[in-house]
C-alpha cells in the first residue's frame, strides 16, 4: 500500500469518528425530544432523492475514472473526471436550495433541536463535499495540464476521500429523511 | 556535519551545525529533528508557564480564607493550568519526542510527510498563542479544562466583567492544535508502516516505537471527538445552536459524553509515550533486553483498546442506570490488568541487572513506584461508591497528579537525560540531574500525597479558598511548601538544559551504551540521520553488534567513571 494511500485512510477514519458523533447527536435529540422535532414536515424526500442519486452516481464515475488512469485511457479518465465534479455540484447545489427553502420557512439552526442537528449535521457533509470538490477540480485541472508528477497515486487518494463523503451520505439520508417517513 | 570519525571533543551541539544556522532555517524546518527541537523548545516553555500558573494557585490556597486572587482570577489560573499542561505542554512534548526519535529508532531518514510534519507544529503553536491570547481580551477560560456546559454557554460566561470570550478563544486554539494532533498520528503511523529499515520487523522495532504507533491511533480516534464537541459548542456559541442549551432540550450531559470519550483515551495519549521512555530506559541501564517484549507490546494495544471503552466512570455521579455503572466500572478496573503486566515488566527487567542509577534511571524507577500509587487510587475510582463519595474533591487531583506528574512528568524528565546527549551532542550535568531528582521526589510527594486527605477530608477542587476546618490548613500549608520545593527541582531542570548546552561534555555517539538504532548515529545526527543503516537481528541490535566484535566499547558504563574521567 502506498504512503498517501495509508494516509487517507487514516484521515478517513479520523474524520469518520466526527462523523459518528454528529449523526449520534442527532438521533438522540430526534428520539428524545419529539415535540421539538416537528419542523423536518418541512424536507423535501424526493427532491433529496434525486440530488442523493447525483452524489452515489459520482461515486460511481470516480471509480470508473480511477479504473481509466490506470489503463491508460486518459480521455475517457478526465471525462469521467469532470462528470464527477458536475455530480457533486448539482448535490452541492440542490443542498443550497433546500437550504433557501427550509430558511424561508423559518426552520434556522436556532428553531430547535431538529434545526440545530440538522444543520450541524447536513452542513458538516456540504463543507466536506466542497472540499472534495476542490480537491476534485484541482486534480482536474493539474491533469489537463499534465501537472502531476504521479496521477495515479493522486487519483487514488482523492478517490478515497469522495468515496468516504458519499459513505457518510449514504448514512445520513436514511437517517435524517427517510426516517421522518414512518 | 559531525561523523563517527570526529573526535567527541570537537564536536559541536546542534545550534553550531551549519545545517540548523539562521533565522530562516528554524522559520522553514521540514528535518524532523528540527522540528522536534521546536516541538521540545515550545512545550517547555508552555511547561514553564503552566508550572507558574500552578504556583499561583499553592500560594493562594497556603492558608485558609487567603484573599490573594480573587474567585474569578482563580478560575482561570486553575482552567488555564489544566488545558496548557494536558494540550500545549505534556502532550506536544511527548510528540516531540515521537516525531524526534521514531524515524532514529526504526532507521527511517525522516518522517513520511516532512512539510506536513511542520504544519503541525505551526497549528499547534499559533493554537497555543490564540488560547494565551485570550488573557489580553478580557479574561481566559474560566470554567476548568473540562469546560462543562452549560457553564460554558453564553449567557453564564457573560458578566459585569467579563465578556467572556475566553470559552471561543479556547475552543479555536484547541480546533487547531487538535488538527495538528491528528496529522501528527497520520505521520507517525504511516512512518511506522512504511519507512522501516531493510530488516526491521514488526516484532524487532524498539518499545518506544510501538507505544508511540498505539499513541497515533488513539489519538487519530480520539481527537475529533473533542472537536465535534468543540464545534457543536461553537454553534451554540455564535449561531445560536441549542445543543447543550437545557431550556430548549438540549443536554448538557451530551459534552459529558463527548468530551470523555475523548477525554479518557487522552489520558492514554499522555502516558503511553511515558511507557515508551520507560521501557527504552531501564533495560538500557539495566544492561539486560527488555524483559517480555511482546507481552509489553500486547498490553500497550490492550491498554489501547479498553480505553475508549471507559469514559462513563468520568461520569459516575451524573446518574446512570446501574448496567451502565457494572460495564464501565468493570472495563476500568480492566485496564489495571495490561498495567500490572508492564509494572511487572519493568521489574523482571532490572531483576538480577548490572543497575546504573543515573539520573534517567533514577528518574525511571521513581516513576514505577509513583504511577503505581496514582494507579491504585484509580482502581479505587472505578469503584462506584467510593467515587460518589470522592468526587470532585482532592483526592482526584491527588489521584492524577500521581499519574500524570508523578507518571509521565518522571518519564518526559528520564527520557530528556537519556536523550539530550543524542539531540544536543552534549551531557546533562549528572550532579545537577541528581539534585533535581531529589528536589522533585521529595517536592511531589510532599506536594500531592498529603492532599488525598485533603480529599478524604472533604476539601473540593477548583474553589478559590477554603475554611478553616480542623487538618485543612496544615494539609495545604505542607502541600503548598513542597509544591515550591518541586518548582525549585523544575528551576534546576532548565537551568541544567541551558548550562549544559554551552558547558556539558561532549556525547559522543553512544554514552550509555544504548541498543537501539538512534545511537548508531553521531550526535547530533547528521540531517539525513545515517550514512549507514546496521543490520537488524533483534530488539538490541547495536548490542548484537558489540557482541560480535564490530563495534568498539568505547565508553565506561556508569556515571562514577564518566565523572572521574
Amino acid at each position: 500500500m502506498s504512503r498517501i494511500r495509508l494516509a487517507m485512510l487514516l484521515f478517513v477514519a479520523s474524520e469518520s469518528v466526527f462523523f459518528i458523533l454528529l449523526i449520534i447527536a442527532y438521533v438522540v435529540y430526534h428520539a428524545t425530544t419529539p415535540s421539538a422535532a416537528d419542523a423536518f414536515r418541512y424536507l423535501d424526500v424526493p427532491k433529496t432523492g434525486i440530488f442523493t442519486a447525483c452524489l452515489v452516481g459520482s461515486s460511481f464515475t470516480m471509480w470508473r475514472a480511477g479504473i481509466h488512469f490506470r489503463n491508460g485511457a486518459r480521455r475517457a479518465a478526465l471525462a469521467l473526471l469532470f462528470t464527477t465534479l458536475v455530480l457533486g455540484t448539482a448535490f452541492l447545489a440542490g443542498q443550497g436550495v433546500e437550504y433557501v427553502s427550509l430558511i424561508r420557512k423559518n426552520v434556522i439552526i436556532s428553531r430547535d433541536l431538529f434545526g440545530t442537528t440538522f444543520f450541524t449535521l447536513t452542513g458538516f457533509h456540504g463543507l466536506h463535499v466542497f472540499i472534495g470538490l476542490t480537491m476534485l477540480g484541482t486534480l482536474f485541472g493539474l491533469e489537463l495540464k499534465r501537472g502531476i508528477v504521479d496521477p495515479l497515486r493522486a487519483v487514488d487518494s482523492v478517490s478515497i476521500y469522495w468515496h468516504f463523503v458519499d459513505g457518510v451520505w449514504a448514512v445520513i439520508f436514511p437517517v435524517v429523511y427517510l426516517w421522518i417517513l414512518q | 556535519m559531525n561523523g563517527g570519525s570526529v573526535p567527541p571533543e570537537k564536536a559541536g551541539t546542534v545550534f553550531q551545525m551549519k545545517e540548523y544556522k539562521g533565522l530562516l532555517s528554524w522559520l522553514s524546518p521540514v528535518d524532523h529533528k528540527q522540528i522536534g527541537i521546536m516541538y521540545f523548545i515550545t512545550s517547555l516553555t508552555f511547561f514553564l508557564v503552566a508550572v507558574s500558573l500552578a504556583m499561583i494557585m499553592r500560594t493562594q490556597l497556603i492558608r485558609p480564607n487567603h484573599g490573594w486572587l480573587s474567585s474569578a482570577t482563580y478560575n482561570q489560573v486553575f482552567s488555564m493550568h489544566g488545558t496548557t499542561m494536558v494540550f500545549l505542554a505534556v502532550m506536544p512534548m511527548l510528540i516531540a519526542f515521537m516525531i524526534y526519535f521514531t524515524p532514529l529508532m526504526i532507521g527511517a531518514r525522516d518522517v513520511a510527510f516532512p512539510r506536513m510534519n511542520a504544519l503541525s507544529y505551526w497549528l499547534y503553536l499559533m493554537g497555543g498563542l490564540l488560547l494565551y491570547f485570550s488573557f489580553f481580551t478580557g479574561g481566559a477560560l474560566n470554567v476548568g479544562w473540562s469546560a462543562y456546559a452549560p457553564l460554558t454557554e453564553t449567557n453564564y460566561t457573560m458578566s459585569k466583567y467579563m465578556i467572556g470570550t475566553g470559552v471561543d478563544y479556547w475552543i479555536v486554539g484547541l480546533l487547531l492544535a487538535g488538527a495538528g494532533t491528528i496529522m501528527n498520528s497520520v505521520n507517525i503511523l504511516v512512518t511506522v508502516a512504511a519507512l522501516r529499515a531493510p530488516d526491521m520487523k514488526l516484532s524487532r522495532v524498539p518499545l518506544f516505537v510501538w507505544m508511540s504507533a498505539a499513541n497515533a491511533v488513539l489519538m487519530l480516534l480520539a481527537m475529533p471527538a473533542l472537536n465535534t464537541a468543540l464545534v457543536m459548542l461553537f454553534l451554540d456559541r455564535h449561531l445560536n445552536a441549542l445543543f447543550f442549551v437545557p431550556a430548549a432540550g438540549g443536554k448538557p450531559l451530551l459534552w459529558q459524553h463527548y468530551f470523555w470519550f475523548f477525554g479518557h483515551p487522552e489520558v492514554y495519549i499522555l502516558i503511553l509515550p511515558g511507557f515508551g521512555i520507560i521501557s527504552e530506559v531501564i533495560p538500557v541501564f539495566s544492561r539486560k533486553p527488555i524483559f517480555g517484549y511482546a507481552f509489553l507490546a500486547i498490553a500497550t494495544v490492550a491498554i489501547g483498546f479498553l480505553s475508549f471503552g471507559v469514559w462513563a466512570h468520568h461520569m459516575f455521579a451524573t446518574g446512570m442506570n446501574f448496567t451502565v455503572y457494572y460495564v464501565f466500572a468493570l472495563a476500568s478496573m480492566l485496564i489495571a490488568v495490561p498495567t500490572g503486566i508492564k509494572v511487572f515488566n519493568w521489574i523482571a527487567t532490572m531483576w538480577g541487572g548490572s543497575i546504573s542509577f543515573d539520573t534517567a534511571m533514577l528518574f525511571a524507577v521513581a516513576f514505577i513506584l509513583q504511577f503505581t500509587i496514582g494507579g491504585l487510587t484509580g482502581v479505587a475510582f472505578a469503584t462506584v461508591p467510593i467515587d460518589w463519595a470522592l468526587t470532585h474533591t482532592y483526592f482526584v487531583v491527588a489521584h492524577f497528579h500521581y499519574t500524570l506528574l508523578g507518571g509521565t512528568l518522571f518519564t518526559v524528565m528520564a527520557g530528556f537525560y537519556y536523550w539530550y546527549p543524542k539531540i544536543t551532542g552534549r551531557m546533562l550535568s549528572e550532579k545537577l540531574g541528581k539534585i533535581q531528582f531529589w528536589l522533585m521526589v521529595i517536592g511531589f510527594n510532599g506536594a500531592f500525597f498529603i492532599l488525598h486527605f485533603a480529599g478524604l477530608a472533604g476539601m473540593p477542587r477548583r474553589v478559590y479558598t477554603y475554611p478553616d476546618l480542623p487538618h485543612l490548613a496544615s494539609i495545604n500549608l505542607i502541600s503548598s511548601l513542597s509544591a515550591y520545593i518541586l518548582a525549585l527541582g523544575i528551576l534546576v531542570f532548565f537551568a541544567n538544559l541551558i548550562v549544559s548546552l554551552r558547558k556539558g561534555k561532549p556525547a559522543g555517539d553512544n554514552p550509555w551504551n544504548g541498543a537501539t538504532l538512534e545511537w548508531a548515529t553521531s550526535s547530533p545526527p547528521p540531517p539525513r540521520n545515517f550514512e549507514r543503516i546496521p543490520p537488524v537481528r533483534s530488539i538490541t541490535p547495536l548490542w548484537d553488534l558489540k557482541e560480535s566484535g564490530r563495534l568498539p566499547d568505547t565508553l565506561p558504563s556508569s556515571s562514577r567513571e564518566r565523572d572521574n574521567e
